[in-house]
């Protein structure tokens, strides 16, 4: 087994005392991230990254990583605690977490909460580690058509799955990707769509588009909905935590579908919040008694919670085998391995084993030290949230001022960053999905030269696309996946005139 | 915060802007990029040079396709204009907005003139105020505390400098 003997040396590498302080630092960052309105893991690790350009790579992304561990582990407090879900994938949580915590279970449902995050998330790295090898050693293989052909699936993978309408899907992707095309052309050294503005010759950064999309536009939303924050309060005794915890195991079927559908959900790119409402719903459709959900039903905590985390934790998959983030926070982390110097895919897996088995090793640690933190930390944070919105408010926005100011030290990114607030505001009013523009526009260039590459290769003939079985195969699907709603729609046509008939 | 939106439900007409306007108007703003990226990529080239695709090749069918597909939401909210349209936001809520979007704007812009920590400090002080209903003394602690917290984060430890205004010249900084 290499894989045990890597994963072995990787913990050599993470059990530093400088590397645990990290993780230490990081999950604590990444739970008020998780606890706080309008910061969330994306945008708070896009914040965070240009304080860590001049750390060593491996202590900087066991930190950023330990930072979406905590705020996966946070956003359950909020909900359970607040009814406000602190990022979108606890949403699921709060419809049983929080009539639990009314029902003064609260400690319960938190134990509940923290205890199904980490398995899911146990699981996932479980299958990072010995899939992921296996992944790159078959990526390694790839040409640029199949290269191109995996980031086609990962975009029509959005078509075909978002709730969203496909047109708004398809734009909000083009946006990303015409975003990522300003600036200079690296393959020509050409100048695209700057239209004489010098501030563009750069292009757009995809950080500052995550802290504003999702940073401010996230507090204009908040505003709108008028905050109070009435919570319930809770402290964790370790009794309740021991009488849960013997109360869990009857629920592995739960957790075993949850991780699945959260595993699945996060390699393709669904992300952690369409995988809590799949596997909530799931829970619900697969119980006895599917009328106690919504009431305070455990498994109605378990459920969201498992697959939230799995999916999160699974989202680095991809990103590291293959250089394509399953998920927002992942491409934001993609984003920081590449200003580092690290390209992601499956070269990474044989010239930097080290920082590879490391940060895999970190996953473990991270999670277990994020779960003896939250247990032990939760009325702490339940008082952040007693701060009136009135003083988290404007302090979150300097934070995201200074967060796009530190990227490139330009004045020209904090005027972008409130462009792109406004633009996250209006997006998720119309419901347009952000993530396909964040993907789209980390990914942009990757794309285009991958694209351009096999273009190269053909003379400029699609035909490469479906030159071998590999590559033909990915790229039907791709189709297909792209194709999903036009299936649905015809279903649901036949489906109306049986009904009329 | 949540990506769960309930269902459309008020469609009687309320005291709220509906949704068919903002709709039309980002999709029409969305088709303008799209004319950008269109003829921006024109001019350079989409075809082939001798070394391979120029770099227009990629940009273009991108600006199409960000060009079908607003035009698609612009013409179907067009042809559902006379249905009721769901409302985008009560007055209310929108007055909220903008009461959250002016300060932002101007805080931007303060820092450009102000520097970030000047800036900053009136930012917080001016929410405190407003909507906190804080007194002075504890206006004033957190309006100045939080801006020379994060000073000595940056500026001192992360050795990481933010733009300063005149009052830190003034300082020596």
């Amino acid at each position: 087994m290499e894989e045990i003997s890597n994963l072995l040396q990787g913990f050599a590498v993470a059990m530093t005392l400088p590397n645990l302080v990290y993780m230490l630092i990081g999950i604590t960052l990444g739970v008020l991230i998780g606890v706080l309105p309008g910061l969330g893991g994306a945008n708070g690790i896009a914040i965070l990254l240009p304080l860590t350009f001049t750390m060593n790579p491996t202590s900087a992304i066991i930190m950023l990583s330990c930072i979406y561990w905590g705020a996966l582990f946070g956003g359950a407090i909020t909900s359970i605690l607040f009814n406000i879900p602190g990022e979108p994938w606890s949403v699921a949580t709060t419809f049983d977490g929080y009539p639990m915590a009314q029902q003064g279970r609260a400690a319960q449902a938190l134990t509940a909460a923290f205890t199904s995050s980490f398995v899911g998330a146990l699981f996932a790295v479980a299958l990072i580690t010995f899939l992921a090898p296996l992944l790159a050693k078959f990526a390694l293989k790839f040409g640029p058509a199949e290269y191109f052909a995996v980031q086609l699936l990962t975009f029509c993978s959005f078509v075909g799955m978002s709730k969203e309408p496909p047109a708004k899907v398809i734009a909000s992707m083009m946006l990303g990707f015409a975003l990522a095309a300003v600036g200079m052309d690296t393959v020509t050294g050409q100048l695209r769509m700057t239209y004489g503005v010098a501030d563009l010759l750069k292009g757009f950064d995809f950080l500052i588009a995550v802290i504003g999309l999702f940073g401010i536009g996230e507090i204009l939303l908040t505003m709108e909905e008028g905050l109070a924050f009435k919570g319930q309060s809770a402290r964790i005794n370790p009794r309740v935590v021991l009488q849960t915890w013997r109360e869990l195991p009857k629920y592995w079927l739960t957790f075993l579908r949850s991780t699945a559908i959260g595993c699945w959900m996060g390699i393709t790119p669904g992300g952690a919040t369409p995988a809590s409402f799949m596997s909530y719903g799931v829970a619900r459709r697969m119980s006895k008694d599917p009328q106690s959900f919504g009431k305070g039903q455990i498994e109605g905590v378990l459920a969201p919670e498992t697959a939230a985390h799995a999916a999160g934790t699974s989202a680095l998959l991809p990103m590291l085998t293959l250089g394509i983030p399953g998920s927002p926070t992942a491409a934001v982390l993609l984003g920081g391995l590449m200003i580092w110097g690290l390209q992601p895919g499956p070269m990474l897996f044989v010239e930097h084993k080290d920082f590879v088995w490391g940060l895999i090793a970190s996953m473990y640690l991270g999670n277990l030290v994020g779960l003896l933190v939250v247990l032990t930390t939760v009325p702490f944070w339940a008082a952040f949230l007693r701060i009136p919105f009135s003083v988290i408010a404007p302090v979150i926005i300097v934070i995201c001022a200074i967060g796009a100011y530190t990227v490139h030290s330009s004045m020209f990114d904090v005027v972008m960053m409130m462009v792109f607030g406004v633009a996250g505001y209006l997006f998720k009013k119309l419901k347009y999905p952000m993530a396909p523009l964040v993907l789209a526009l980390v990914l942009g260039d990757m794309a285009e030269a991958s694209f351009r590459q096999s273009m190269l290769l053909s003379q400029g003939s699609l035909s490469i696309f479906w030159s071998n079985p590999l590559v033909g195969g990915i790229a039907g699907l791709a189709i297909l996946m792209l194709l999903w709603p036009l299936l649905g729609m015809a279903r649901g046509y036949l489906k109306a005139r049986e009904n009329r008939a | 915060m949540s990506t769960e939106t309930p269902p459309e439900k008020t469609l009687e007409p309320t005291a709220g802007v509906k949704t068919r306007g903002p709709e039309l108007g980002l999709a029409a703003f969305l088709m303008l990029l799209a004319v950008l990226v269109i003829t921006d990529s024109l001019r350079v080239g989409i075809g082939w040079a001798d070394d391979g695709p120029r770099s227009g090749y990629f940009p273009f069918y991108i600006g199409l396709l960000l060009m079908a597909s607003s035009g698609t939401v612009f013409v179907s909210t067009l042809l559902r204009w006379r249905q009721p349209s769901p409302v985008f936001a009560e007055r209310e809520q929108l007055k909220t907005v903008f009461a959250m979007l002016i300060p932002m704007v101007v805080y931007v812009g303060g820092i450009a003139l102000l520097g970030i920590y000047l800036s900053s400090a009136v930012l917080i002080g001016y929410f405190m105020r407003r909507y906190g209903k804080f007194g002075w003394p504890v206006t004033a602690v957190v309006s100045v505390g939080v801006p020379l917290a994060f000073f000595l984060v940056f500026e001192r430890w992360f050795l990481v400098p933010l733009p300063k205004g005149p009052i830190e010249r003034l300082l020596g900084f």
